[in-house]
């Protein structure tokens, strides 16, 4: 008999940890469509433009430097690819369709992630184990209205538009390299950019934005916001590891669903 | 005695294996200011939050003018919350707000008010609690004690009707904590709120509140006055009260209530029998304008108490600070004659000596536009030793005449 429980003790683990985790995906679940629900009560309007600035206009800047860095990186692999079938004359669609597609949301959002979602996890954190939240509530200032809201809308708002940005800067990035520097034909370049890009693929780029940023907002605050629940540690440390549980999860979630949204949009 | 306004019943809170809250039953009576004190964790801050809803009870039940909380729908656990005020014993300030945007974020969240009437009530708070000049700063750029008063400030501005301090007087220098227990004093009469006050600052607090609720393992172990506490036959009043033979009132440098009451009781009453005392019951009024400025009215406070304590103590008096801006001298062995002569003496020395002190008071914390008028007033009586201290007092009070005045118009004298 107790062998038995002993062979069955793993099972039992992996259940627990299963039941966990979908546990946790029911309450963030929850969490965000009470953020959600609370961005169109009144009073948001200053700190969703306040969280704008940070999230999006505070980010613009290390955006389009990755932009540039990852459009010319892809226009030099792609142009030694591409020659070896005398076909660099699909440079700019190629680099394009990449970006856009694929690289512009996944890429954007990772950054977004490590500047501002770990700030968002640490700030929240920090307000959570200093009793700040508590004191929101015996205000009768609601704490999801005042502190998560805002930070889903502007990551909403801001995600698409920074994409955008990365998705510009990333083909001139390819133009640089790949027009200036390796000499592909200017035309060419831009006249495969227009013909081969169909509104869907954009679309399609900014469906998967507007998924990062609500994973990315909603998994930040959540941790942030329950800092105070972990059994692994406390204080100072819970809010260092719910950073770090932030941004990881975060990450994770961004190429997981990263590959549900593209198998839905192929 | 009226019906309470908050009231629990057996109620329980375990944090895991430790029961914080054991089965535990007090009552929190309207327009009193009520103390609980307590060992550090027996609970008392535990015991505010359920007040304000931060926590629930396990077990028990909380009730609000006799109804049970749990039962209030959405509506009216508002209105309930929308009375509440807490004060949080770490300030739990917004660090990335400035002391005014700190202030006023419940006005701006939670009310409908105008920009400009946000304002005049946040800067009002501001004024009262002494910190115009760091109204646009930091938390972090201010002491600690001034990171009190913004929080205290914060928890007032909404003018709520029951206020929860949780330790509003820890890290405070004497004066300070003075000020801010004389404050919530001070607001209770004007405002008409119902306060509870969790804190360690015995005697200090005796002074302003009306009930003591001692928390011991997880219970009420007593309720009631100051005066009734002290009769109460208890290990932990004992720890508490009956072990501060040693504590002077920190503000004024004379004996604390009880060690005054002990002294009394034992030099006086178990001595020799029938001794002959007189007391002085010495009254400081202020005029109006004292009511805007607390600091300076207790540093004057404080340098009566030591102008008395210099003069009186040599004499074999021992005195003690009875209400908030009464002060009263025992002085054993001296007959009522040789004592109304020494209160001239006193007086007098009061007029040259201590006004002048009591001026430069006014005009470094006041300003030298500010005119601020006192009188002190004394009232003799000569006794027994035998006799209740209460009643020497109450006899004292009914003879009290001024004994010296100053005038700012007159640079102090008079």
């Amino acid at each position: 008999m107790l062998q038995a429980r002993s062979q069955i003790r793993p099972f039992s683990s992996l259940g627990k940890a299963a039941g966990d985790f979908i546990r946790k995906l029911g309450s963030m679940a929850l969490f965000f469509g009470e953020g959600f629900c609370k961005i169109f009560r009144r009073k948001q309007v200053r700190e969703i433009i306040n969280q704008v600035f940070y999230i999006g206009a505070k980010s613009t800047n290390i955006v389009m430097l990755i932009g540039l860095f990852t459009g010319m990186v892809l226009g030099l692999q792609l142009y030694y690819t591409l020659i070896k079938f005398g076909s660099e004359g699909v440079l700019g669609s190629v680099i394009s369709l990449s970006i856009i597609r694929e690289l512009g949301p996944v890429l954007t959002a990772i950054m977004i992630t490590a500047r501002a979602g770990s700030a968002m996890a640490a700030e929240i954190g920090i307000l959570r184990i200093s009793e700040q939240i508590d004191a929101l509530y015996t205000m009768r200032i609601d704490p999801v209205r005042y502190i998560v809201s805002p930070r889903l809308a502007a990551a909403i708002i801001s995600f698409p538009l920074l994409t955008a940005f990365f998705d510009l800067i990333g083909i001139i990035g390819g133009y640089l390299t790949g027009v200036l520097l390796l000499g592909v034909n200017e035309g060419a370049y831009f006249y495969r950019v227009q013909s081969y890009l169909d509104m869907v693929d954009i679309r399609g780029g900014f469906l998967k934005s507007l998924v990062f940023a609500v994973l990315v907002a909603t998994i930040c605050c959540y941790q942030g916001f329950f800092t105070h629940l972990r059994t692994d540690s406390f204080g100072a440390k819970s809010v260092s590891l719910s950073t770090t549980s932030a941004v990881v999860m975060s990450c994770v979630m961004i190429l997981v669903s990263d590959y549900v949204v593209t198998s839905f949009l192929m | 005695m009226d019906a309470p306004l908050i009231e629990f019943r057996d109620v329980t809170k375990r944090f895991g294996d430790r029961t914080i809250l054991d089965r535990i039953s007090l009552k929190i009576y309207e327009n009193q200011i009520t103390t609980i004190i307590g060992k550090s964790g027996t609970g008392k801050s535990v015991l505010l939050k359920h007040i304000i809803g931060l926590l629930e009870p396990d077990e028990g039940t909380i009730l609000f003018r006799g109804r049970p909380v749990r039962e209030m729908g959405k509506g009216e656990w508002d209105v309930y919350r929308s009375q509440v005020s807490y004060m949080f014993q770490n300030n739990a300030l917004f660090d990335s707000l400035s002391v005014f945007d700190n202030i006023a974020l419940p006005l701006r969240q939670t009310t409908n008010l105008r920009k400009r009437e946000v304002m005049r009530k946040v800067m009002t708070r501001i004024q009262q609690t002494e910190l115009t000049d760091v109204a646009r700063k930091y938390p972090s750029e201010l002491s600690g004690g001034m990171q009190k008063r913004v929080a205290l400030a914060r928890a007032l501005v909404t003018d709520p009707k029951i206020v929860l301090f949780d330790e509003p007087t820890t890290g405070q220098d004497p004066i300070r904590k003075n000020i801010i227990l004389g404050m919530i004093a001070h607001y209770r009469r004007i405002f008409g709120f119902t306060a509870v006050l969790i804190s360690h600052d015995i005697p200090d607090v005796f002074f302003i509140a009306d009930r003591i609720i001692l928390l011991w393992e997880g219970k009420a172990a007593f309720e009631g006055t100051y005066e009734e506490s002290t009769q109460l036959d208890h290990p932990m009043i004992d720890e508490f009260l009956h072990s501060l033979e040693g504590f002077q009132d920190e503000l004024t440098g004379l004996l604390s209530k009880q060690v005054f009451k002990n002294r009394y009781t034992v030099t006086l009453q178990k001595g020799k029998l029938d001794t002959t005392i007189s007391a002085i019951l010495f009254t400081v009024d202020f005029d109006l304008v004292a009511e805007l400025f607390d600091a300076p009215v207790f540093e004057i406070l404080k340098i009566m108490g030591e102008n008395i304590n210099d003069y009186f103590g040599p004499l074999g008096g021992f005195s003690a600070r009875h209400q908030r801006n009464q002060l009263l001298t025992i002085l054993p062995h001296i007959t009522l004659a040789d004592a109304q002569s020494l209160l001239d003496t006193f007086a007098q020395r009061l007029r040259e000596k201590a006004f002048a002190d009591i001026q430069a008071v006014i005009r470094s914390r006041m300003g030298a536009d500010v005119c601020l008028n006192l009188s002190v007033k004394a009232g003799i009586i000569e006794g027994k030793s035998t006799d209740d201290i209460d009643t020497i007092i109450a006899m004292a009070e009914t003879s009290q005449k001024t004994v010296a005045v100053y005038r700012c118009d007159q640079g102090g004298e008079a």
